[in-house]
């Protein structure tokens, strides 16, 4: 009879608070103890080598020596190590051509201590300052320029991505922010070339990175901009949308005769 | 002796009532236009919808020439280096040509430039596109057969004068994307044998990019090609007014008379009014759809390039062909023949271009045809060459496609590599394809129309008979249709000659006659004929019967 009582989603109510609970309470934690480990680089160090031997090192070797599966990381710097594990591409979900961004395994403290870890065996290329990515000084004509001269070539005029061989590709750089592209330009993941500061100076990276901001305010002073991919889609929009609507009006004309 | 020719005789002067009336009379009295525009406005054209593709054509000229002529107010087809200090903010302070500047101006500080820009940018897509599904239409109906070969080539002509006054335009705002285009082009006139690299320098003035091209391809584009284009569509349209327009079979069509409407008043309300439509779409589409935002590819120079570099749609052909042909060259004494650029760029749209023209004599050859058609052939009764057609159609797509691969292999994540090894495989293995299987459909459909004359058309309805027999009843066509049908012409194929002549001599000019007499096998040989009076009397006999019987049956069920 107590049983018959008991409404139908009961149950269901009980888990929902056991899990919620379960879950703030994780998380509160955890927000707490993240700011800890920054504060504290050798034991951030200390974790970071740890977080390597557990979830890199499968790869990339005990030692950051390499191995057939992954490149020595030995020297690569903390911006390269930012780059790839705060946007998803490391760990790898598959082998494949080239590591694809997806949602990030490790949280924001795990990656500082990863890359304070790598950093730590030889010097690299650092993750940028605050200072370093502050481009609102930055010419932004001259950072396209820079960014037709060096970066058109592959992510396009428009920053849509565009495809390298063998199914490798520049992706896009519209969601992209500040601190990830300077991360690629000096770290020079996947297939992209190394711009180190003596190629392109960082106030050049800086107006690179303003440019790169102008074309993601994605200001399209004509109207619906087609993905920004150019001809193609101009061309398949014009026998579709425009050719097409043409068509049915010559059609009605024609059969109105009748 | 000399011929004294009569005066004019006076016309008989009738007082005109109305003020019109005055007007026309002042005119006439005059042009003696009165009967000329008589018989004009009578024309009588056939109505059907495709018909009016190459109205799209006309009209997107016509839109072309104003929106152009607007552009030539501020465009400065000059390659003086300037600064820009217009108003488009990320392109401040930046270097370039009086040409791009101007384009800029053009699209943000002259008042309506921006649309004008568009609307001439898509208005020219829109007339490629147009003149190309027209060409389709000719050419799939027959309408090139004897006596409009002629306007056959001239529409040709267009075509290649179309594609290349496009890619001037496309050439001129001097951005990113339109100096890529030009280095390729550049680079196709450059691969020309012995004279490629004279020629280039003659028409660039010197080295690639120069600053004489610029205004000189300016001229050709606002001047040269559109003026070519005009004449010949006036001598095109002349052509179709003078030797009537051709029609789909019907009742009461025939190849001596033409069904439809007088062009005034009823088909120049139609044309007219269609005119407005195709304006209005235009602007409709420039109003709400960015094209070329040149703003976004920066100004050209040599140094740089874009991923996603691709001509407007018309021109993707050649640079799917040019992204197909392996990396081919040879050293001939240290001159080097670029196979890579020669086959796709010049050889294979020689051969396409030139098959084009020539196809009705081609046709005519093969088929020994020396009729005159004005009714229209329906696609499927002309198996061989809608086959063909769908061939080259194929062939063609393919080549299209190739030209975006890149953008094909990153939105559907694909290896580039493999997409060129496929469509380098489809180009050869997919049009072959294509034609055996469009002519399997065209030879079922004429089956289909066969059986339709024959046994009427299915009706849906099935009757289950007391014996257990299933009947569906068929009902005769309705007489449009069934004139349609019967105005298919069955061409018998040329037979194939003897290689000896009745003494058994060899006869030294059979093999050209064999040749043909092959090819007209080809073209003809599994032609289904029409039903002949005989059987269609037959099958009209018993299909009678067979609804006489089928009515009875019914009756007997709903008796009991």
């Amino acid at each position: 009879m107590a049983l018959n009582r008991r409404h139908p989603a009961a149950l269901f109510a009980v888990l929902v608070v056991g899990l919620g609970t379960t879950g703030a309470a994780y998380a509160a934690v955890s927000a707490q103890t993240a700011p800890k480990a920054a504060v504290n680089t050798e034991t951030q160090v200390e974790q970071g080598k740890q977080l390597f031997l557990e979830g890199c090192s499968s790869c990339h070797g005990l030692a950051a020596q390499g191995a057939s599966d992954g490149p020595s990381l030995i020297g690569v710097g903390s911006a390269a190590v930012d780059f790839q594990v705060s946007t998803g591409r490391m760990p790898l979900a598959a082998p494949g051509v080239q590591a694809m961004p997806k949602t990030p395994s490790y949280n924001e403290a795990e990656t500082a201590a990863l890359a304070a870890f790598v950093a730590t065996l030889a010097p690299g290329p650092a993750i940028p300052t605050e200072e370093m990515l502050n481009s609102s000084d930055a010419e932004v004509a001259l950072g396209g320029e820079l960014f037709r001269t060096n970066c058109a070539q592959c992510h396009g005029a428009t920053a849509v991505g565009g495809a390298l061989s063998q199914g490798r590709v520049a992706p896009s750089l519209m969601g992209s922010d500040a601190k990830t592209i300077y991360e690629a330009m000096v770290s020079g993941p996947q297939s992209m070339p190394v711009f180190s500061n003596s190629t392109l100076s960082i106030e050049d990276k800086q107006g690179i990175i303003r440019y790169i901001e102008e074309l993601q305010k994605n200001e399209s002073p004509g109207g619906f901009s087609l993905g920004r991919l150019g001809p193609v889609t101009e061309g398949l929009f014009i026998f579709i949308a425009g050719l097409g609507a043409l068509i049915v009006a010559a059609v009605w004309i024609g059969a109105k005769a009748k | 002796m000399s011929t004294t020719e009569e005066s004019i005789q006076a016309p008989a002067q009738a007082t005109p009532v109305t003020k019109g009336g005055a007007v026309a009379a002042y005119i006439d009295d005059r042009l003696a236009s009165a009967s000329f525009t008589k018989r004009l406005l009578d024309k009588v054209f056939p109505d059907h919808w495709s018909f009016m593709l190459g109205e799209i054509a006309l009209y997107s000229f016509i839109i072309l020439l104003l929106s152009g002529t607007y552009l030539t107010l501020w465009f400065n087809p000059s390659m003086t280096e300037i600064i820009y200090n217009g108003s488009y903010v990320p392109l401040k302070g930046v270097k370039m040509s009086e040409a791009y500047s101007s384009t800029l101006a053009i699209s943000f500080d002259v008042r309506g430039g921006l649309l004008m820009r568009q609307i001439h940018h898509w208005a020219a897509l829109f007339f490629v596109a147009a003149v190309s599904v027209h060409l389709l239409r000719v050419f799939f109906t027959g309408a090139f057969r004897k006596p409009r070969e002629i306007n056959w080539v001239i529409g040709t002509l267009l075509l290649v004068l179309a594609l290349l006054e496009g890619f001037a335009g496309y050439s001129l705002p001097d951005d990113l994307l339109s100096g890529t285009g030009l280095r390729i082009a550049e680079g196709i006139i450059q691969a020309i044998p012995l004279v490629g690299t004279y020629v280039a320098m003659f028409l660039f003035g010197g080295e690639f990019p120069g600053t004489d091209f610029m205004p000189r391809l300016y001229s050709i584009h606002i001047l040269l090609i559109p003026g070519i284009l005009l004449g010949l569509i006036t001598v095109h349209l002349i052509m179709v007014f003078y030797q009537k327009h051709t029609q789909f079979p019907g009742p009461g069509r025939t190849e001596s008379n033409v069904v439809g409407f007088r062009l005034f008043p009823i088909y120049m309300a139609k044309a007219g009014g269609f005119f407005f439509v195709v304006f209005g779409i235009t602007v409709l589409i420039a109003a709400l759809v960015t094209i070329n935002p040149v703003w976004m590819y920066g100004p050209y120079t040599p140094s740089q390039v874009t991923a996603g570099s691709q001509p407007d749609w018309y021109i993707g052909w050649l640079d799917g062909a040019v992204r197909l042909t392996p990396n081919w060259e040879t050293n001939i004494l240290g001159h080097t023949l670029s196979w890579n650029i020669l086959i796709p760029a010049l050889i294979v749209p020689g051969i396409m271009f030139t098959a084009l023209g020539l196809y009705p004599w081609i046709e005519a050859w093969a088929t020994g045809d020396k009729r005159e058609h004005h009714l229209l052939d329906r696609p499927r009764n002309a198996p061989t060459r809608t086959a063909l057609g769908v061939m080259s159609l194929v062939f063609y797509m393919i080549l299209v496609i190739s030209g975006g691969n890149d953008i094909i292999a990153v939105a559907f994540n694909l290896s580039i590599n493999q997409i060129t090894w496929g469509f380098r495989f489809l180009l050869f293995v997919a049009p072959p394809l294509a034609f055996v299987v469009t002519k399997r459909i065209c030879l079922g459909l004429q089956r289909s129309d066969n059986n339709k004359l024959l046994h009427g058309y299915e009706t849906g309805r099935i009757l289950r008979l007391p014996s257990g027999e299933f009947l569906e009843i068929h009902e005769p066509i309705g007489e449009a249709e069934r004139a349609k049908l019967l105005a298919k012409a069955d061409v018998i194929p040329l037979e194939l000659p003897s290689a000896v002549d009745g003494n058994g001599v060899r006869n030294p000019k059979a093999a050209k006659s064999i040749a043909r007499a092959k090819l007209s096998q080809w073209f003809y040989s599994d032609v289904i004929p029409t039903p002949t009076d005989e059987e269609l009397r037959e099958a009209a006999h018993h299909a009678e019967h067979e609804l006489h019987q089928a009515q009875s049956h019914l009756k007997e069920i709903e008796s009991h």
